[in-house]
């Protein structure tokens, strides 16, 4: 059982963040900790990607040119596209002398990676925002406001 | 079709893209526009152009016909493609009209919610969300569903929090839809991870093909189609997952409200279908499993438990925010159903609902801007204060309960039908107990607005003061729009058919 663990660390790993983004989220009543909870649990993700798309003693997928004839070339390039769409990702192979890791995902993760921050900047803006308006940033207290607020319908 | 032949041949072939490219185009430029008059024309005329090119893709899927856009002329399953079927133009045009009528409606609306230095910014955001919307619709691509998501997400939280000019819970509100939308958005993207590296691939259709080849596939899909159904089960607020909800509608501006209840569950709502019942099919053993006692059994909770907090709310916008979640149940179980029969049910309920809700949410918004009414005990005397707003909201009320000549009418009878056909009476039990208790908290408005007096200020009796024009224009094209689906339900129930035969489902 141990061993399964240790083959497949990155697993282990990436469940171990995601679960601690994920009770951080809920756990916490701080908006800031909320934040840094979700941004941890968003990371996880990446990671995940990131590890399926290698491929066991596969070289980065960089065009290497040490045939010179163009035929070759071409080839390998062909191959570069076929084992993006084809090879299912974690350590397939395909007929080429030169192994690649598959860069789909670390690709489409970049797109994840600019969604992430920009939703961690509107969260932290929101914060500063509430900061201002409720005076706190503990969601206990926010919600007693707001309950007053329900029941009286007034600020104070 | 004889209307097809005003759309000329390129907007057929391309409209999948413009309509999706424009709005993110101009939804930059309009932020950055120095007055707020000229980024309303601007986005009046963007979404005008996004609903002519909608209408034109619904008579070319009308016809019979199916549009697969190459973005940038690469071959599917490697380039992004853009689907165009019977399943994703009605939902489509949906977006864009709902679009169209709140821009009519946030002239007046807009002016009274939103700060005039943020007027600009603001019909930006809404036009980067209607992109959003709409390219989650039209996209065949499983990895470009999820930017979609996302940026209509962000701008969703963005306009919400917009309403702090109101009212300061919309910040709390909006923030709390941040961290339950980003956590449902992750879980999608977590099971389009496992779903790719079971297939290898990431064009829906061509997950489709993998998976049926694999027979369902291993663990691993199963797990991603568990993932995906939370993540976008989140965002379509079924039932323990929409916390969000009522905060977000109740705070939000009445133009975000509108949009939001009419759209935004919706494009989710089309999303879970085509996940469940085109990329993942009804003929995997697990799939099915959680389609017909989960999403039924969330459904019916939704329904039941919905309604009855609805009944219980003190803001009116909550009341029907609550109620949002209800109807959702009804589709969920008109999905659940599976059959040709129950998708067609749940997909005319979709359609239906955005309009009935479209209506009332505008009503909602019509009192506030005159009176700064949301409380329900504040609708004393609004039958004689503004007749023609409230004679919208009561009509549009009778629709939600479900009283014949209406669309929400046409939605119970098809529901019903289906559950018969199903098997299920007990679902029909359900349905009618459900509208009993939407009798309750639609009525209690009905009747407090009608059969009170209008209250007094200072020893006088309100005047009456009727919401403006381009209020209630949307407003009645809505409640007409619904009348005339409850009289000839014919387009919608074709809709919901041709919707029906691309998901198949089980026989």
């Amino acid at each position: 059982m141990f061993s399964a663990i240790f083959e497949n660390f990155h697993y282990t790993i990436v469940i171990i963040l995601m679960m601690t983004g994920l009770y951080v989220v809920f756990s916490s009543g701080n908006l800031i900790k909320k934040l840094v909870g979700l941004s941890v649990f968003q990371t996880s993700v990446f990671l995940l990607y990131i590890s399926i798309g290698k491929v066991r003693g596969g070289q980065p997928p960089i065009l290497v040119d040490d045939h010179s004839s163009g035929g070759e070339h071409a080839s390998a390039a062909t191959n570069l596209l076929a084992g993006a769409a084809e090879v299912p990702a974690g350590g397939a192979h395909h007929a080429s002398d030169v192994l690649y890791s598959n860069p789909l995902p670390h690709v489409l993760i970049l797109t994840a990676i600019v969604v992430g921050v920009a939703t961690l900047a509107i969260g932290l803006a929101l914060t500063v925002r509430i900061r201002e308006v409720y005076g706190s940033i503990e969601e206990d207290v926010i919600n007693e406001i707001d309950y007053r607020y329900n029941l009286e319908g007034t600020d104070s | 079709m004889g209307m097809l032949e005003f759309f000329p041949e390129w907007l057929q072939y391309h409209g999948a893209a413009l309509a999706v490219v424009l709005p993110l185009l101009m939804g930059a430029i309009c932020a950055i526009l120095p007055s707020e008059r000229l980024a309303w024309i601007t986005t009046l005329i963007v979404v005008s152009i996004c609903t002519v090119t909608a209408f034109g893709l619904l008579l070319v899927t009308f016809g019979g016909e199916s549009v697969i856009y190459k973005m940038g002329g690469w071959d599917p399953p490697k380039g992004i493609s853009y689907v165009i079927d019977g399943l994703n133009t009605p939902v489509i045009f949906l977006i864009s009209a709902m679009a169209l009528l709140t821009t009519l409606y946030g002239l007046p609306s807009v002016v009274a919610e939103v700060e005039p230095k943020k007027r600009a910014p603001f019909y930006g955001a809404f036009l980067i969300g209607v992109a959003g919307l709409l390219g989650m619709v039209v996209t065949g691509d499983a990895f470009n569903v999820f930017v979609f998501l996302e940026v209509s997400s962000i701008s969703t939280y963005v306009l919400v929090a917009m309403g702090a000019s109101r009212d300061r819970r919309a910040l709390a509100a909006a923030y709390r839809y941040l961290i339950l939308g980003s956590i449902g958005a992750t879980f999608f993207v977590i099971g389009l991870g496992f779903l790719y590296m079971e297939t290898g691939t990431l064009n829906m259709a061509d997950i489709g093909r993998k998976l049926q080849e694999l027979e369902g596939g291993s663990r691993v899909a199963m797990v991603a189609f568990g993932f995906i159904t939370v993540g976008l089960g989140l965002k379509l607020a079924m039932f323990p997952l929409h916390m969000w909800l009522p905060g977000a509608y109740a705070h939000a501006p009445s133009f975000v409200t509108v949009f939001l209840a009419s759209t935004a569950t919706k494009a989710a709502l089309y999303l879970m279908l085509r996940f469940s019942f085109t990329v993942f099919d009804v003929s995997f053993d697990y799939v099915l499993t959680v389609v017909t006692y989960l999403f039924t059994g969330l459904g019916c909770a939704a329904m039941v438990l919905g309604s009855l907090q609805a009944i219980f709310q003190t803001d009116a916008r909550r009341t029907l925010a609550y109620s949002s979640v209800a109807q959702v149940g009804y589709m969920l179980l008109g999905v659940g159903m599976a059959t040709s029969l129950g998708l067609t049910a749940g997909y005319v309920h979709l359609l239906n609902h955005a309009v009935i809700k479209g209506a009332l949410f505008f009503a909602l918004g019509a009192f506030w801007y005159r009176y700064g009414i949301t409380r329900t005990e504040d609708f004393a005397g609004l039958g004689k204060m503004m007749p023609w707003t409230m004679g919208a909201f009561t009509l549009g009320g009778l629709s939600l309960i479900g009283v014949p000549l209406t669309a929400g009418f046409i939605s119970k009878l098809q529901l019903a039908e289906a559950a018969l056909q199903r098997g299920w009476g007990w679902a029909v039990f359900v349905i009618m107990a459900t509208s009993i208790l939407a009798i309750i908290y639609i009525g209690r408005l009905i009747l407090t607005a009608y059969f009170q007096a209008p209250p007094e200020i200072d020893g006088e009796v309100v005047k009456r003061n009727e919401a403006p024009l381009m209020m209630l224009i949307p407003m009645w094209i809505l409640v007409a729009l619904s009348i005339t689906i409850g009289v000839n339900s014919d387009f919608v129930v074709q809709a919901g058919q041709m919707a029906a035969e691309v998901l198949g489902g089980i026989s």
